[in-house]
């Protein structure tokens, strides 16, 4: 069983239901992207898993244990991390204000988890006293990704964390990315470039209206045809 | 020379030395209205009528220190009481939070629902504050009057005008200069200072870090109290009390806000300057100071006041709407309102 299970998600905004018996998963040291047209419930899929919005079937089991009753701020506390695809920095407080605030829930020393940010991240400690609002897009996702990990989470989640950043600075993002799943961490992200995500992929799924349409590991569904015609553009 | 020296000094004396004191004022009560602002996103019309409150419980404080013969001569014995009106208007801030505002944060609703709620909240108080305190002018300031009389400022200097510093006014700059300096330092250095600019910057976000919303609202509204209750005694010590005036002081304050920019703390400062100067320069009647700098024949004949001193409020309102027309975001780029 995985880390991190939605098995079977059912549900919505309160309306109808975006999601219809989505199931995704992703363990310790994983990368698994979430991929599919626009509308398919990528980013929903990924909020049900974050507890933003009511599932009416289906569950969520992180390491076993049963969270689907938990607010996300109590998610947070049992080693979720989430990155927002828009508005993830506090943009008037600076670099190490964002970091400090990721770590807020922390009650130790949490100077160790910095260093390991700005050593990921090292135009972040150039840039730690300035205010996060004046940084690139690129460099403001690295702030993001930065605060998400403060928490030293166990699942890191990120919604498009390359939305509109160059393609140099997607690929440098990436890198970053599996290097943090190198350490252990599981990492589910939603992606609009499937093909560079994929590539990363430990596990892909592609969502088609609320369901999954193929699931397999990433280096499949690049060889799969039909997902090649149908989401990769041939 | 010594014309120019005479009108200097009178300048100082009925222009800079009085606005400076009344900006000091307006700053610490918009500094309240912009942090509410900021953290529960609406215009606390009930700011005004807290800053009474707070000084009411002063005053009565004080009047009990007096009776006792309890005081710190030549500081007036508000100074002393002032800790006990902090602490009153905190729970009566608290309560308030709790009876009106709470359960509209649970609802969700929009923030025209909390302002409206603020206006019912003002009424009550200000009948609260009426009921107990009367609707008279209370003088409560003892102890030494004045740090330099203008008698004294004229044997010494040998002009014709002298400037008169009130010991209220040299307490109440310094007071502001002291509670600002220990605001910034809360907000830009404590874990509850940053967790409130987070809050206040980005709820969702704040949310997502395990901020707790609160823990936010309640370290706003005893910051709020405690600088209204600070505003209200130092007004009062300058220029009296009475609850009506409190009321009235809404306007400059809120002028003071929205001019440096709602939720933002630096402009609430500025803004108060701004508005505090703008009210008395253009009320002050300027024919003795020119008297002094022209020759005798050039005399002006008029008063040379822009605004007789019963309009000032029209200087905040044309401010304000000049501010919210032109830049509404206000000089320090706040939250547009």
């Amino acid at each position: 069983m995985s880390f991190l299970i939605g098995k079977g998600m059912t549900g919505g905004y309160g309306g109808a239901d975006i999601l219809n018996d989505c199931t995704i998963a992703v363990d310790r040291g994983e990368i698994a992207v979430i991929v599919g047209p626009n509308g398919a419930g990528k980013s929903t899929a990924m909020k049900a898993l974050f507890g933003m919005l009511t599932i009416r079937k289906g569950s969520v089991m992180l390491d076993g244990k049963d969270i689907i009753n938990l607010s996300p701020q109590d998610r947070v506390a049992q080693g979720m991390g989430f990155v927002p695809q828009t508005n993830n920095v506090f943009t008037s407080m600076s670099v190490q204000e964002n970091l400090e605030m990721g770590a807020f829930l922390r009650k130790d020393d949490f100077s160790e988890t910095m260093h390991q940010v700005f050593d990921l991240f090292p135009i972040l400690k150039e840039k730690r006293k300035q205010p996060a609002g004046q940084l690139s897009g690129g460099q403001r996702q690295q702030v993001a990704v930065g605060r998400a990990l403060m928490t030293q989470p166990k699942v890191l989640m990120l919604d498009e964390p390359t939305a509109g950043v160059s393609p140099i600075v997607m690929d440098e993002l990436f890198d970053r990315i599996i290097e943090i799943a190198r350490t252990g961490i599981a990492i589910l992200m939603v992606e609009q470039n499937a093909r560079q995500a994929l590539n990363i992929a430990d596990k892909g799924y592609v969502l088609v209206q609320g369901s999954n349409r193929f699931t397999d590991t990433g280096e499949a569904l690049m060889a799969n045809p039909e997902v090649r015609r149908s989401f990769l553009g041939g | 020379m010594q014309d120019i020296g005479n009108a200097l000094v009178l300048l100082s004396n009925f222009v800079i030395v009085p606005a400076t004191a009344y900006g000091s004022q307006l700053a610490l009560g918009a500094l309240g209205v912009t942090l509410v602002y900021g953290i529960l996103r609406f215009s606390n019309f009930a700011h005004g009528d807290t800053m009474a409150f707070g000084t009411m419980v002063v005053i009565f404080v004080t009047w009990g220190f007096e009776r006792l013969g309890i005081g710190i001569a030549p500081l007036p014995t508000a100074l002393l009481a002032i800790p006990f009106g902090i602490l009153a208007t905190m729970a009566m801030v608290l309560v308030s939070d709790r009876l009106v505002y709470r359960h509209q944060r649970k609802n969700r609703a929009p923030p025209v629902v909390f302002l409206i709620s603020s206006i019912g909240l003002m009424f009550v108080l200000n009948g609260l504050v009426r009921f107990a305190i009367g609707t008279g002018d209370q003088r409560f300031t003892d102890g030494e009057r004045f740090i330099m009389r203008y008698g004294d400022f004229k044997r010494m200097t040998g002009l014709d005008e002298g400037i008169a510093f009130k010991t209220s006014q040299g307490l109440t700059i310094v007071t502001a200069i002291v509670v600002v300096a220990a605001l910034f330092w809360f907000l830009g250095r404590t874990r509850s200072g940053k967790s409130m600019r987070a809050y206040s910057d980005n709820q969702d976000l704040a949310l997502l870090s395990g901020i707790s919303p609160e823990r936010v609202v309640m370290i706003t509204w005893l910051l709020s109290a405690t600088l209204a209750t600070i505003a209200g005694t130092l007004y009062g010590l300058d220029k009296g009390f009475k609850p009506f005036t409190y009321f009235q002081l809404l306007l400059p304050i809120f002028a003071a806000a929205i001019v440096g920019g709602l939720g933002n703390p630096l402009g609430a400062i500025a803004g108060g300057f701004v508005i505090a100067f703008s009210e008395v320069t253009v009320t002050y009647a300027y024919k003795k100071f020119i008297t002094y700098l022209v020759p005798e024949s050039w005399a002006p004949e008029g008063l040379l006041q822009l605004l007789s001193t019963d309009y000032k409020f029209a200087v905040s309102f044309v401010i304000m709407v000049l501010v919210l027309l032109l830049r509404p975001t206000g000089i320090f780029a706040g939250k547009a309102v």
